[in-house]
């Protein structure tokens, strides 16, 4: 059976601990600039930023990227890639960017991040900003804001709905097979 | 969604992997409009470019495409190749394979020269034009131009001008721009009209004026030259008078209509020098769609699994 592992109130709740801490560990806004990762990190990357917003004065630069071309497994993947759009609104150049993903699993969505991101510049920093870090990874990648922590098994499944694609906010745990 | 290993003609795709194409190709524009236009999914891949026609553009394009996502890139044409001392198209074939290469790119002046070597190859065979069967990621293109400026396919107008007998381009466009919903019509002399494009579902015209009227998109295709000593029409200035693209021609068409040619132009046969170069025109514009249409075909026929 499915276990709901948040819902709205965590969510809000956990989105504005981690605007704070981004704030706290950059010590302020200064050069940030947020970037979310298709899909799931889209929606969340713009939360985070309207957080972020409320809490210290102007207006943070948000991202989109898509991996879709850097990924590693175009072919042992059972389906077909459909490439979204990447939209990076201002140069990364010597900014902080904070990289913006749902679920964090085996890190290769990330280490695609990276390779992507660099393609538009050199950047000061990179941080990694997840919802949901569920374990399991299969490189040596970390996240520095972390919304919760869930130990799951390898074959599970994690869904985050949100409100922007016309669900309820939650997020559960499908258990696998 | 995307099964076969090759693209062998626009008539073997359906419509969802036609838009399925299209959709990753505008991702692919995005990318060649970065300052690093280079992507990494075809690392270690090789993309053998075999040409048995001549050919600038389309083998330019499918070797930058190849290059843009970091493929490796050899270019055989038949004047360089061992083809001239008399090897057989399938042992040139066979080796390429043997050199393991991923991908062959090939044109040749007969039809069905890459169905031949699709059977022959276990590896992804893409149709640069042959003979005067098809020439799908041109089509393709077209498509993704057209789709660009007009937002839709469907219930579009799109008058296509010139030797339709002897041209793989408006083979291909036929099939793509009637099944994704478009009214085609042809417009050609009676003598460059073969019998079976009354079959396609399309109208046919032999005057410009007539088949020209409210057009969203105008077609004009290359005069092939090298067939006028063939005789399907008395001169080259009887062509232009009769069915060249002129400025009052283009009037006729839609105020928006766009002007297309897939080049390379026979500038005061087919198409005017005024309209070739004038507003209307989106002549470059299909070149660089190119590009991006051909990254995507290599893309995704490199994650069909084989």
């Amino acid at each position: 059976m499915s276990k709901q592992l948040l819902d709205y109130n965590d969510i809000k709740r956990v989105l504005r601990r981690m605007a704070h801490e981004i704030i706290e560990k950059n010590k302020g806004t200064e050069n940030l600039c947020l970037v979310g990762i298709q899909k799931g990190g889209v929606i969340l990357a713009r939360r985070l930023a309207s957080q972020i917003e409320l809490i210290e004065s102007g207006r943070i630069a948000v991202g989109i990227l898509d991996i879709t071309f850097y990924r590693d497994d175009l072919n042992t993947k059972e389906e077909q890639p459909v490439v979204k759009r990447t939209e990076i609104p201002c140069t990364i150049n010597n900014k902080t960017v904070v990289l913006v993903d749902d679920v964090l699993f085996t890190g290769r969505s990330i280490r695609a991040a990276m390779d992507a991101l660099i393609d538009f510049g050199r950047p000061a920093y990179i941080q990694l900003a997840v919802l949901i870090d569920r374990g399991h990874r299969e490189l040596p990648i970390r996240a520095d804001y972390v919304g919760k922590n869930i130990p799951t098994s390898f074959n599970d499944r994690v869904e985050v709905f949100l409100e922007e694609d016309g669900k309820k906010d939650k997020v559960i745990l499908v258990p696998g097979l | 969604m995307f099964k076969a290993k090759d693209l062998l003609g626009i008539k073997e795709l359906t419509t969802d992997e036609i838009y399925y194409i299209l959709e990753t190709a505008s991702g692919f524009k995005d990318v060649l409009q970065r300052d690093i236009k280079k992507v990494p999914p075809l690392r270690g891949k090789t993309v053998v470019n075999l040409f048995f026609e001549p050919s600038t553009r389309t083998r330019i394009s499918f070797e930058l495409a190849a290059k843009r996502l970091s493929a490796d890139v050899i270019n055989l044409s038949t004047t360089t190749s061992s083809v001239v001392k008399g090897e057989t198209l399938k042992d040139t074939a066979l080796t390429i394979k043997a050199l393991g290469a991923d991908f062959v790119v090939i044109r040749h002046s007969s039809a069905g020269v890459p169905h031949f070597l699709s059977r022959l190859l276990n590896i992804s065979v893409i149709n640069a034009g042959d003979g005067a069967n098809e020439h799908p990621t041109q089509a393709l293109l077209d498509l993704f131009t057209v789709l660009s400026y007009k937002k839709k396919i469907k219930d579009l107008t799109i008058a296509i001008i010139g030797d339709i007998t002897h041209s793989r381009v408006a083979r291909s466009n036929i099939y793509a721009f009637t099944k994704l919903g478009a009214q085609v019509r042809v417009i050609c002399p009676p003598t460059l009209m073969p019998a079976e494009v009354k079959s396609l579902g399309i109208e046919i015209y032999s005057n410009m004026e007539e088949g020209l009227k409210k057009a969203d998109v105008i077609m004009t295709l290359r005069l092939q030259l090298e067939r006028q000593s063939k005789a399907f029409f008395p001169s080259l200035e009887e062509y232009f008078y009769l069915y060249g693209l002129t400025t009052e021609r283009v009037k006729l068409a839609k105020d928006n209509a766009i002007v297309m040619h897939p080049g390379p132009m026979n500038r005061g046969v087919e198409i005017e020098s005024e309209v070739a170069d004038g507003p209307q025109s989106v002549i470059l514009e299909q070149v660089t769609n190119g590009l991006a249409v051909r990254m995507a075909v290599l893309y995704l026929l490199a994650g069909v699994k084989k």
